[in-house]
């Protein structure tokens, strides 16, 4: 071990047993690997070799039937940009449009729960929570009975005009909901809200009321309050539920398939139809790591804007 | 209340109630302009209720507040030109320094803002930290950030919610004369809310001592030490030795003799409230002398316990009916008596005070002796 790392885990225990020096205890050094460990033989077995599993499959060339040969072919990569950029260009449009969505309606709701619910606290968070008592599936499937022409919802939205300003802006193609954008992008709201509301729950629940009131001592009215205070001190909440929602959201295929139109497909749809159907696994497995790295560049950019570091 | 300065604080009935209980009974009080006022009383006596409403942060239930002619009682705390350095600072932890000082300045579109924030920090001698985040200030220093916050929008009060309450007590000296220095520069009104009774009284040209709800007693330090008018206020500033009395005659010069357990001593007529008969006769530890006076006031007993602080050597004194008397004597130099001795203690007419009997002689004891 080089001097300077047995000087800085001194340092470090020094600081953790309060200031006091004493000398490296040199047995406590193997019990942060040996607490890491179960953790990263997880993530070795389950994580790092699918993927390069998945690296190696885009990278290969043949047929189901005559096997596959690895080839090192980049090619494949420029030729599934160039066959699918609107599915991909599709998913980060519709995922960023129902993660804007979510945020906007969990907020409120949130904020509610953590700040005035009182004694319904416990009630109203398990009520967040309760759809995942059924199956991602059935309550997609129910987004289709919801939507339906001769349901309820459509024949308010026919009535109140909101159909035609879906039109209008091109959500929906006609003047029913189902099978079009804006189905998707509801179902995909709906489908991630509580991924949204959980880590806004835990940010706004943790604000100190006190800064709130000091914010209103200090001549801020209750709209700047909110602006100055509660909205930068709730960005970890927010960061947090809006990756939560963004990342899952983009690779979806269910709400795609159960509530859009062949022109909605997302790349979590041609993914799946790829492997499960075409049978192309090369390609299939070269969309996957695009979506992956998209995915990556998207977040961390969003990450290094948001600035969340700061507030920690 | 006729006449009135053109920025006092007057707070007229003002009442608080909960669902099941009263935390301010309706509430008279007029505070000067550019006066040093605290509101001293243990906890939950009402005086951080008092406070929140004035800030406007507590609706109140009846009653009215105005600052010079201006009714405030229903407007919202950003309306309002008052200010609060809370218990907890509140300092608005992704700022920093500066724009925590600012915030205020700004919200009122102030173009002037940086140089006054600048000017404030440097008053409470943080002028080179207004770049850093409160969180790597120490409490001390969040305790003057926050002054800042508040003092630099010159309010036309400026409320204090128990400020030193979190620092210790060599940093909470200290920052008492800065208080009080710093109140003395910018003349602004500070409303002091605490339950430290030298803090209190080292700080403020006025207090108004508060116990359940009520306000028990108003006026200046000095006043409210020597002239207590309950034995609440006796027993919450400083320590007092309560001796049951009973008025027996008058003494000529003034003067009225009492019976205090068999043996007579003086009281100063003017000192006890007309047609009053059984009385305890209050006699701060420190007016009472080891050794005997001039003959009169004297009472005979053991010391049952001494302790030197240096300064100062606190007796306790037993009295044959089995009481105890606090006697502070001061390090001048004169003999120290030993546990155990026979001592005489005097005082001097008219260093006593006089209450009603029918009050609680414990009413205000901070600190209860476990038995045993």
């Amino acid at each position: 071990m080089p001097a300077w790392s047995t000087w800085s885990s001194m340092a470090e225990l020094a600081v953790l047993s309060g200031g006091t020096a004493r000398p490296p205890a040199r047995r406590a050094n193997w019990v942060p690997y040996a607490l890491l460990a179960p953790g990263l033989l997880w993530l070795a077995i389950f994580f790092v070799a699918p993927m390069v599993t998945l690296l190696s499959q885009s990278l290969q060339e043949g047929s189901v039937e005559a096997g596959y040969t690895f080839t090192g072919n980049w090619q494949i990569y420029v030729d599934a940009l160039q066959k699918y950029w609107p599915q991909l260009l599709r998913s980060v449009g519709y995922s960023a449009a129902a993660t804007l969505g979510a945020l906007v309606l969990a907020y409120p709701l949130a904020y509610y729960i953590a700040q005035k619910a009182g004694r319904w606290k416990g009630l109203m968070l398990v009520l967040v929570v309760a759809p995942f008592f059924t199956s991602f599936l059935i309550r997609t499937l129910a987004w289709r009975t919801i939507l339906s022409d001769t349901g309820a919802v459509a024949g308010l939205a026919r009535s109140t005009g909101l159909t035609d300003v879906l039109q209008a802006v091109a959500l929906t193609g006609n003047d029913s909901l189902l099978s079009s954008k804006f189905a998707v992008i509801a179902g995909l709201t709906y489908n991630f809200l509580p991924f949204m509301i959980l880590p806004l729950y835990a940010s706004l629940d943790r604000l100190d009321r006190r800064l709130v009131e000091a914010a209103g001592d200090l001549y801020a009215t209750p709209w700047q309050g909110f602006r100055h205070v509660t909205w930068p001190l709730s960005l970890p909440g927010v960061v947090a539920g809006t990756l939560l929602t963004f990342i899952p959201a983009t690779g979806d295929f269910i709400n795609s398939r159960l509530l859009g139109n062949t022109q909605t497909v997302m790349i979590g749809q041609v993914i799946d139809s790829q492997f499960l159907r075409v049978l192309d696994y090369p390609l299939a497995a070269a969309l996957s790591f695009i979506l992956l790295v998209l995915i990556l560049v998207l977040v961390s950019t969003y990450v290094r804007r948001a600035g969340t570091e700061e507030l920690v | 209340m006729a006449q009135h300065g053109p920025g006092d604080l007057e707070l007229i009935g003002l009442t608080k109630s909960f669902d099941d209980f009263t935390a301010v009974e309706p509430m008279d009080l007029t505070i000067p302009q550019g006066s040093f006022f605290a509101l001293l009383g243990p906890s939950g006596c009402g005086k951080t209720t008092t406070l929140r409403m004035v800030a406007g942060l507590e609706q109140p239930t009846a009653g009215q507040i105005l600052i010079g002619d201006t009714d405030i009682t229903n407007t919202r705390p950003h309306q309002r030109n008052v200010n609060t350095v809370f218990q907890s600072y509140a300092l608005f932890p992704h700022m920093s320094v500066m724009d925590n000082v600012q915030f205020g300045l700004r919200r009122r579109g102030d173009k002037d803002a940086k140089r006054k924030a600048q000017e404030a920090l440097d008053l409470v001698e943080l002028g080179h930290a207004g770049r850093r985040k409160p969180n790597q200030l120490s409490g001390g220093m969040q305790q003057r950030v926050a002054l800042a916050r508040a003092l630099v929008n010159r309010p036309d009060v400026l409320l204090l919610d128990e400020p030193l309450g979190a620092l210790d007590l060599k940093l909470r000296r200290q920052m008492q004369i800065e208080l009080k220095r710093i109140q003395q520069e910018v003349g602004l009104t500070f409303i002091h809310v605490t339950h430290d009774q030298e803090e209190a009284m080292t700080m403020a040209d006025s207090i108004a001592v508060m116990n359940a709800g009520r306000m028990e007693q108003l006026g200046d330090p000095a006043a409210l030490y020597e002239n207590p008018s309950s034995t609440f206020v006796a027993n919450f500033l400083g320590q007092s030795n309560l001796l049951a009395a009973h008025i027996t005659g008058t003494a000529g010069d003034g003067r009225l003799t009492a019976d205090v357990h068999g043996h007579e001593v003086l009281v100063d007529a003017g000192r006890v409230p007309a047609g009053l008969r059984d009385v305890w006769l209050g006699v701060r530890p420190e007016k009472l002398a080891l050794g005997e006076g001039n003959g009169v006031n004297e009472l005979k007993g053991t010391v049952s316990d001494a302790s030197f602080s240096g300064v100062a050597t606190q007796y306790l004194v037993r009295m044959p009916w089995g009481m105890d008397l606090t006697v502070v004597q001061q390090n001048d130099g004169s003999a120290r008596a030993r546990l155990g001795d026979a001592v005489t203690l005097s005082w001097d007419p008219g260093h006593e005070f006089v209450l009603d009997s029918a009050q609680d002689e414990d009413a205000g004891v901070e600190h209860v002796v476990v038995d045993g």
